[in-house]
């Protein structure tokens, strides 16, 4: 008997302590280890967030980011030529040889982006840790940028819209695109709901990071594996890098 | 004026037509209404096509502005008097086109209650932004270049003010040709071809209006033009003509050099559909060779051939433009050259655009503002041209 009390003690004596440390030990590794701003603090120049996309572990077919994406963001999931579609599965088909690549295709968070030089009010901006973004309190929905993107990555809201997210602010008439799932970053998560759900789904295709840390895995890969970058002849600079292409 | 019914009724007449004016704009501001109330999903407008009907005649209207002002620059800045006694015409036309022009591109604004928010937040390196200040400008200096024709004690000033007007009607229209010359990653455009382009495009087009608001107002105060002042400013609209005919032509030909550029030169002018046909049948034979021949055959040439062609001349400057900014978005663009892509975002497909109404009467409504804006200026500053005693012997019986 007493044994077994004993054993209960120590039990509920571990037990606290564990929930305790559950409790308080998010917070505290995640500051720790992300990088994480505090709230109020602006975006750091000395971080780069990016992507980096293996082809070779796309699965033509699949199309986990996007819902993933649409459902993160609040996106209707439509695919009529008015809907906003921030994430897309290309199906490309090499016309010499016929070899058939399946990739996702957003917004590629140009260092030098055409979307924020052509826009007359600021609207498109970049931010200082590489996030192309539009503040949608002064986008007034004239579409240029969506004329100067070369990527075709960019979606106008042509309807009104209900049940927005509160962390995705969207409006009818203003444009919009691949946030790279700021409202995670800004929290300090590590990474975008098409990495996750790619990740989930057991394709590890997308790998998210911070490509001015030498250490980070995205880093390490982008130096070890030849990458591309989608009309790399442009000179822009793209975060989203693509490997097996 | 003879003692027609029609002298009678002159003043009713004048105010019916400037009522039908103002209806148009009307409906123009009530589509525009619809537009925002219901967003750009009632237009035939998508992500692809993201620049429409809107745009097709906000652009006329623009380019036609600038170029209507040559008249007015041969006058001022070159000195030939059958010029100088058309510019205030000629600036009222460009005020008119240019307020047009910006009401259609403003209304069309995804989020047009915005529009102040253009001015408040601007974006030096944004082309757009540019365009603001060269619109406004625009609007300033013809103001005041028609302050020194209008007003007896500044006429010593209209020449520099012409000349002002001229140096930033060329800057203005270059700004409209970097809309799409800026585009890095467009076939149909990212040429540095454009600016010069749109500059001779606006001769034609700017011509083309003013021959047909001199002939109205002609007709309507029963005067006739002088046969050798008609000669010599149709003969000019052929020029230009010709000009913006030999730069559209080296446009599509230094395209058609380039191995990439191929495929979208093909479908523009050959297997686009509504494209090639706007383009050979629209532009090049109704909008440019029809005009040529009624302008320059020995036995035309008389003023409802001038009429005509200058009509003709706008139709083809709508297809022109409607093949240079709709087909040109929707080609493809070429984002992994060497593939052949698709997806469910029209990757790799040829867009389709169907114009929706409102967008249409939303476009009509802004030649609505520009022909009221014309009408009134004309009848309370008295703009009919005053041709009389012309040094070379050219002069009308105006008055």
């Amino acid at each position: 008997m007493s044994d077994t009390n004993l054993d209960r003690r120590q039990f509920l004596g571990r037990a606290s302590v564990a929930l305790a440390g559950l409790a308080i030990a998010p917070g505290m590794l995640l500051y720790e280890f992300s990088q994480a701003r505090p709230l109020g603090e602006a975006a750091s120049g000395k971080v780069r967030w990016g992507m980096l996309i293996d082809t070779n572990q796309c699965e033509s077919g699949c199309n986990d980011c996007v819902t993933a994406c649409n459902e993160e963001n609040g996106l209707s999931g439509g695919t009529a030529p008015t809907d906003a579609q921030w994430i897309r599965k290309v199906e490309l088909k090499d016309t010499g040889s016929g070899r058939i690549t399946s990739l996702p295709v957003m917004c590629q968070h140009c260092a030098s982006p055409p979307c924020v030089d052509v826009c007359p009010t600021g609207a498109s901006f970049k931010r200082a840790d590489g996030i192309v973004l539009v503040d949608k309190h002064i986008c007034i929905g004239c579409r240029y940028c969506m004329m100067a993107c070369p990527y075709k990555a960019r979606s106008f809201v042509h309807e009104t819209l209900t049940d927005q997210l509160t962390d995705v602010p969207r409006g009818k008439g203003t444009v919009e695109s691949c946030t790279l799932c700021v409202h995670r970053v800004d929290k300090g998560q590590e990474t975008t709901a098409c990495a996750e759900a790619c990740a989930r789904g057991g394709h590890h295709a997308i790998l998210f990071g911070n490509l001015n840390d030498p250490d980070s895995e995205i880093s390490k890969r982008v130096r070890a594996v030849a990458t591309t970058q989608i009309r790399a002849d442009l000179g822009l600079n793209t975060g989203v890098r693509y490997q097996g292409i | 004026m003879q003692s027609t019914s029609f002298s009678r009724l002159e003043s009713r007449y004048f105010y019916a037509f400037a009522a039908a004016c103002a209806m148009v704009a009307g409906i123009g501001y009530l589509a525009s209404h619809y537009m925002e109330e219901h967003g750009h999903i009632v237009t035939g407008m998508n992500n692809t096509i993201v620049w429409g009907m809107p745009h097709v005649f906000a652009i006329f209207m623009i380019v036609a502005a600038s170029g209507v002002l040559n008249v007015a620059s041969i006058g001022s800045v070159f000195g030939k008097a059958v010029y100088k006694a058309r510019a205030p015409l000629s600036g009222l036309l460009c005020i008119g086109l240019l307020a047009g022009g910006l009401m259609v591109l403003m209304l069309d604004l995804g989020r047009p209650d915005r529009f102040i928010v253009a001015a408040t937040h601007y974006n030096p390196t944004s082309v757009f932004a540019w365009n603001v200040l060269l619109y406004s400008g625009m609007f300033s200096l013809v103001a005041i270049y028609l302050w020194t024709l209008l007003e007896k004690r500044f006429n010593s000033w209209s020449k520099p003010a012409g000349l002002m007007v001229f140096a930033w009607r060329f800057i203005l229209t270059t700004g409209t040709g970097l809309i799409f010359a800026f585009l890095v990653a467009r076939q149909a455009y990212g040429s540095a071809l454009l600016p010069p382009m749109f500059i001779v495009l606006s001769f034609a087009w700017g011509l083309a209006v003013f021959l047909l608001a001199q002939a109205a107002i002609y007709a309507w105060n029963r005067e006739t033009l002088d046969p050798a002042i008609l000669k010599r400013m149709r003969n000019l609209l052929g020029v230009f003509i010709i000009g913006a005919l030999y730069l559209v032509a080296a446009y599509h030909l230094t395209n058609l050099y380039f191995a990439k550029q191929t495929g979208f030169e093909r479908f523009i002018l050959v297997d686009g559909g509504t494209y090639p046909w706007l383009f050979w049948a629209g532009y090049v034979v109704f909008g440019s060779l029809l005009p040529l021949l009624l302008i320059y055959h020995p036995s035309l040439g008389k003023t409802r051939s001038v009429v005509a062609a200058s009509l003709l001349v706008i139709i083809g400057s709508l297809a022109l433009l409607y093949v240079f900014i709709i087909g040109g978005q929707a080609y493809p663009l070429a984002i992994f050259p060497g593939f052949e892509a698709s997806s469910s975002f029209g990757d790799g497909q040829i867009a389709a655009y169907k114009p929706s109404l409102p967008e249409f009467l939303l476009g009509i409504g802004g030649i609505g503002v520009a022909l009221l804006i014309t009408t009134v200026g004309v009848r309370v500053f008295n703009m009919l041209p005053h041709d009389a005693a012309l040094p070379q012997g050219v002069h009308g019986e105006t008055h």
